[in-house]
């Protein structure tokens, strides 16, 4: 399903948000966030302080500063709960409208009766006929039929599903369009993708991946930080006989933890999935998207991801002395019932119905792996297409000469990416047909890209050495593996991974299914057999190969926004510092005044104006956090210089300014 | 130019020169490759290892170094406490010193054990020779440990992927042996021809002009001196430390002083590159270090120069520089320039009462030993800048879009809990430390000399300068008592091992990592980008965990005296 409505925030899903921000408040659910717990406690403080000071306590300041406090402490845990409810309500929202195409779907079983879909369990088996839509995830294990997959895809084109191959998987709410399949059912209700993918979004099954671990222990560490540095100021404060307020500490506490990413971490991670699943991938987990980012490696599938399809016919060469005109008519009756791609290539090139010939009962010599070649016979011709090798055998045992001339173009063709069909008549060679593979547009400037991401891209084909080395080259992949056989993928992957490389590659036949597994992301299509799905850690419901390079993106912008916005969070202590040091001991120390260099109006003030924009930036930040910082491929270096002005720099300056501009409006009211 | 500043230009310069050939011996050194020296000292060295029974070709991983480093710190403790509680009745200790009390003795022999050399008492009337050559022992061992540490970490990001990581013997014996000792024989001899002593005689007399007889402390006095500046220890011979005539006779001695506490610590940047052949990871280390020196030195420098606008005020002439606490022959820009090489490399000796400097000249001599990672101490300046580097390559790896990795090692949850304890132990000693004195004033405020922010910024000194193994005190501070004592004795500890435990920790765990090839997406950490984001990192670590105390210490006293 393509997103249409691509705002970020919808008027049902804000409202779910608001709610979910209240309900998170529960303690329990916030202790997950060591950070934001810390806010909860401090607001907890503020709230009793309120309270005694309403009893009469007189040394903490007036009662509307003290609740002040209190109520901008509670605003920043709603701000930071709120930004993680609206990510879940996206991402719920992406995976409802997935969901609500495949709802109780009558199931016709194969004893006739129909019963819905959600009582079918693993093993089941029953029958879509045209026109049904099919009720769950399953496997045709009997017929054929094209299929309507829209629902699922957004690609209008409808496909062929059919048992025993690599094409039998079938996705719940899409829809028979012809003929009759038997399905067996691959899924307990509530354990497809869609509905593992959705409990990861709504946090029951989230797990923290390896780098969020990591970042939330850095977090933790400053926040440990900041706790000696409140409480160790006490003494200090008293030595220098400056007395401090509960809500001064408080407030400083507060605004120097990095509440601004701890707020927003898990909204990070949930939009990162969200992003996936907007591409039309499912991932089992939070870390395979994470993983992506890292990939170095990745290994591609030569047609129908480097190349359009199949071969096409480009040129004729007649051999010497043959009449040009000759070859084609050769080439076109040998081609007449030839199904293939490339036969009907053959036709399409030479612009000739070969029903113009009238040939008298013609035999038709079907392509057979030991002749290696395919033809016509008809009166006293015989018309041979096939290998050079196999088209040189049948004329040398006739005793006729294989010109030398033609040999040259064979190899000329086979160096140049081409390969070759030699054509002979009556064991005479006529000359030689060349195919070419078309390189999709637009390819050279993916794999550019990939290049400047740091990613080496691996062609796989069948084809050999020669041809693979001419198209790699043509389409800018950096290796290619020729000849591929299943385990020549295996062994490549392997031999990367113990290099210490990270390897993607995108799969759909059974065969697939080992190297889905060992891969680091195995991105299996959802046209594909069941096993490569269960081997591979996302589903690309697209079935488009080109999507891991989104996939790679996605990763990066995930692990990208959560270290831009971690520098911003701890760059904006330095202006609370200046903020809030100086309004700790100008009563005190008036001498201090000179650190005042925003010169904010008063000490009351300028904690006030430091903590709400302690509080506001979180909302600022949600959609960025929700989008991800843009990816450039730059080079890291370059990267890092640019993330390092933009978050470091800025998280520098514009808190300077915003406390500023707070300060003039709060000091209206004081 | 101004002659002072060219004097500092010529010492810092001069320096530099000599230590990048020294870095390339000390890293032939380490990797066993051939020297001049080896003549000499493989016999010498052959003859230690037989004796001990050591097998110096045994491959240790980080946990057997980290044992091998701790037990034999234990067993120089243990020796330590039992010299400095008899010296009364052990040999050569022709002044008739006393034994030390048990607290003072653990506070010393803790803080020669950790490089740190707190003295808490004077060497004139406090330790006998013998004492005095047994923490000459320990100013060579300790500084040979912490240069030992490094070998280990250059050891660990030399291979691919290992565990085995050299051997611990070797690398303190080979510290002490071709590093340490060559250096202080060329220092001590031409501090010997400038005139300190070098004698087992007891006090001279001598008759005053006025015809008093005034006794004369002396000793082997050049020896010492070398050593402590060679192997950043700072404890001085006499309680003056550098300041005193015989441990620091002239500008020229000054100078070669300077030099002696100088060389190691730039060396091993170089070392560094040439060991794991990545020079151009090591001028970004010396890149982002010079840099944060630099931003301490020159203001100090300038300020010393200026002098105190309260004594202008007053229309006395301050031409001279803020003279108060200087010594006349270095003048007011080489004791500047000494107070913060001082600081910044943990050697702590002295050649000025650091109590006098300007008041944000002492802030930056406490930023020096609060960020202690800019040169720092004999390899234990490299480890500690080391912890900086991780926590730069986490954060920057994640703004440029991948898992953070560090000369190809992958840098996860573990690394960073150890890197993040390490960043956080010292802000944690200095400020739990200092407010557990100003919170129990009869025992910590009340030994102070001076009120106010100044008292305020001495009681962070001595800690500050405690957790930092540095040894230098602000002085003003009656610090020979049990609590002085005792809590200094126990940070020094902490401060000093634990800032060696968490690098190797993390160096031997990237070391039996695999190891993956950089390509284009990885991010390089020999560049100037890089630089400036670990000098960021080391910025803002330091400003957050600081600024509240700074603030209420030198900069209230800055801002006051406006």
């Amino acid at each position: 399903m393509k997103s249409e409505n691509n705002s970020l925030f919808q008027k049902d899903m804000l409202k779910e948000a608001l709610v979910q921000s209240f309900v998170k408040l529960n303690p329990k659910s916030m202790f997950r966030n060591p950070i934001m717990f810390t806010v909860e406690l401090g607001t907890a403080v503020m709230l009793i302080v309120s309270v005694w000071i309403l009893f009469g306590e007189t040394n903490q300041g007036s009662f509307a500063y003290n609740f002040s406090i209190f109520i901008l402490l509670f605003l920043t845990l709603l701000f930071a709960n709120f930004a993680e409810a609206i990510a879940e309500a996206r991402g719920k929202a992406q995976a409802d409208s997935l969901r609500k195409t495949r709802e109780d779907t009558p199931a016709k079983l194969e004893n006739g009766e129909t019963i819905s879909s959600s009582l079918l369990k693993k093993g089941d088996i029953f029958i879509c006929e045209a026109g049904d839509i099919i009720a769950t995830d399953g496997e045709i294990i009997a017929g054929l039929a094209t299929i309507d997959e829209s629902a699922i895809t957004g690609e209008s084109a409808p496909v062929i599903r059919e048992s025993g191959g690599d094409k039998s998987s079938v996705t719940g709410g899409t829809k028979v369009l012809s003929d009759k399949i038997v399905v067996k059912v691959t899924t307990e209700p509530g354990e497809s993708f869609l509905d593992k993918m959705i409990a990861l979004v709504e946090g029951a099954s989230r797990q923290k991946t390896p780098n969020e671990i990591a970042l939330t222990i850095l977090l933790a560490g400053f926040t440990l930080v900041f706790v000696i540095v409140t409480v160790t100021l006490k003494p200090f404060a008293d030595f220098a006989q400056a007395s401090i307020t509960i809500a001064s500490f408080i407030a400083l506490f507060i605004c120097l933890i990095p509440t601004t990413i701890g707020g927003l971490l898990s909204a990070i991670g949930i939009a990162g999935m969200d992003r996936a699943l907007r591409a039309n991938v499912i991932t089992k987990s939070g870390k395979a998207v994470e993983t992506a980012g890292d990939i170095d490696v990745l290994l591609l599938d030569k047609t129908g991801t480097i190349t359009i399809g199949n071969r096409k016919a480009t040129h004729f060469y007649p051999a010497e002395g043959v009449d040009p005109k000759q070859l084609i008519r050769a080439a076109v009756l040998s081609s007449m019932s030839d199904e293939t791609p490339e036969g009907k290539s053959i036709l399409e090139l030479a612009e000739i119905n070969p029903l113009n010939f009238n040939v008298a009962n013609p035999k038709f010599i079907q392509f057979s792996a030991e002749t290696r070649s395919s033809g016509i016979d008809f009166e006293n011709t015989r018309i041979r297409k096939g290998s050079t090798d196999a088209i040189k055998n049948l004329v040398q045992k006739a005793g006729n000469v294989f010109p030398e001339g033609l040999m040259d173009k064979v190899h000329q063709i086979a160096t140049n990416g081409g390969t070759p069909l030699v054509v002979s008549e009556n064991e005479k060679a006529l000359g030689v047909i060349e195919l070419q593979d078309i390189i999709k547009p637009g390819i050279q400037e993916r794999f550019e890209r990939l290049r400047k991401m740091g990613i080496k891209t691996v062609m796989v084909t069948g084809d050999n050495p020669l041809t693979a080395r001419f198209i790699a080259e043509k389409a800018g992949v950096d290796d290619f593996i020729a000849e591929a056989k299943p385990e020549d993928k295996m062994n490549y992957i392997k031999k990367e991974q113990a290099d210490g490389r990270l390897v993607a590659m995108m799969g759909d036949g059974t065969n697939d299914a080992p190297a889905l597994a060992q891969a680091d992301v195995g991105v299996a299509m959802n046209s594909g057999t069941q096993a490569a799905k269960e081997a591979g850690n996302m589903v690309d419901l697209d079935n488009d190969p080109t999507k891991l390079i989104e996939i790679v993106e996605i990763g990066k912008q995930l692990l990208m926004t959560r270290g831009t916005l971690t520098t911003f969070s701890i760059a904006n202590d330095v202006a609370k510092y200046f903020a809030i040091i100086p309004a700790l001991f100008i009563t005190a120390i008036p001498a201090l005044q000179s650190l005042n260099i925003m010169n904010l109006s008063s000490p009351q003030s300028a904690i006030l104006s430091a903590v709400i924009f302690n509080a506001i930036i979180i909302p600022f930040l949600i959609p960025l956090a929700l989008k991800g910082v843009a990816y450039k491929p730059i080079g890291a270096s370059a990267l890092l210089r640019r993330n390092l002005f933009i978050y470091g720099l800025g998280g520098i300056v514009i808190p300077f300014v915003a406390i500023k501009l707070i300060d003039i409006v709060v000091s209206l009211f004081i | 130019m101004n002659t002072e500043i060219i004097g500092i230009l010529a010492m810092f310069l001069g320096t530099l020169a000599l230590a990048i050939p020294f870095g390339k011996y000390i890293a032939k050194v380490y990797g066993k490759e051939e020297t001049l020296l080896d003549p000499i000292f493989n016999p010498i060295e052959k003859l230690c290892y037989k004796l001990s029974g050591i097998n110096p070709n045994k491959e240790m991983n980080w946990k057997e170094h980290l044992v091998a480093l701790l037990t034999i710190n234990m067993i120089w403790f243990v020796l330590g406490m039992f010299f400095l509680m008899t010296q009364q009745w052990l040999p050569l200790n022709p002044d008739g010193n006393p034994n030390m009390s048990a607290d003072l003795a653990f506070n010393t022999t803790i803080s020669f054990v950790v490089n740190c050399n707190l003295q808490h008492y004077s060497g004139e009337s406090g330790v006998s020779y013998f004492s005095q050559m047994w923490l000459m022992f320990l100013q060579f061992v300790s500084a040979g440990t912490g240069l030992a540490a490094a070998a280990i970490l250059f050891r660990a990001f030399r291979e691919k992927a290992t565990d085995e990581l050299g051997n611990f013997y070797e690398f303190l014996l080979k510290s002490c042996t071709r590093i340490l000792l060559p250096l202080s024989l060329v220092i001590a001899s031409i501090l010997v021809f400038n005139g300190t002593p070098m004698t087992f005689e007891g006090k001279d007399q001598i008759i005053s002009l006025q015809g008093d007889t005034v006794e004369v402390s002396t000793g082997p006095v050049a020896s010492f001196v070398a050593i402590k500046h060679v192997g950043t220890n700072g404890g001085g011979f006499f309680g003056a430390n550098g300041a005193h005539p015989f441990e620091n006779p002239s500008y020229f001695s000054n100078m070669v002083e300077m030099f002696g506490q100088l060389i190691v610590p730039l060396a091993m940047i170089f070392a560094f590159g040439y060991f794991t052949r990545k020079r151009k990871f090591s001028w970004m280390i010396f890149g982002v270090m010079t840099l944060g020196f630099l931003l301490l030195t020159i203001p100090n420098v300038t300020m010393e120069m200026k002098g105190n606008p309260a004594i202008s005020a007053m229309g006395i002439d301050n031409s001279l520089g803020a003279t108060e606490g200087k010594e006349i022959r270095f003048g007011a820009a080489a004791t500047g320039f000494w107070s913060i090489v001082t600081t910044v490399i943990s050697t702590g000796s002295i050649n000025s009462m650091h109590d006098s400097s300007m008041p944000l000249s002492g802030m930056n001599q406490l930023i020096a030993m609060m960020i202690n990672a800019f040169y720092g101490g004999c390899g234990v300046g490299l480890l500690n800048f080391f912890i900086f580097i991780i926590l730069a390559v986490f954060i920057s790896g994640l703004m440029v879009g991948r898992t953070p990795e560090f000369m190809g090692k992958k840098v996860e949850a573990k690394e960073m809990k150890i890197a993040m304890i390490i960043a956080l132990l010292h802000p944690f000693l200095i400020l739990v430390g200092t407010a557990l004195a100003t919170a129990f004033p009869e025992q910590g405020a009340a030994t102070l000399n001076n009120p106010g922010f100044h008292g305020f910024s001495e009681i962070l000194y001595e800690y500050t300068s405690s957790a930092a193994n540095n040894g230098s005190g602000f002085e003003g501070l009656g610090d020979n008592n049990l609590w002085w004592n005792i809590s200094t004795g126990f940070i020094l500890i902490l401060g000093r091992f634990l800032p060696i435990i968490g690098p190797i920790a993390i160096a031997g765990l990237l070391a039996s990592k695999k190891y993956i090839p950089t390509g284009n997406g990885t991010l390089k950490t020999d560049t100037g980008t890089f630089g400036i984001m670990v000098f960021a990192v080391i910025v803002i670590i330091a400003a957050l965990s600081f600024f509240p105390a700074l603030t209420l210490g030198p900069i209230a006293e800055y801002f006051s005296m406006k």
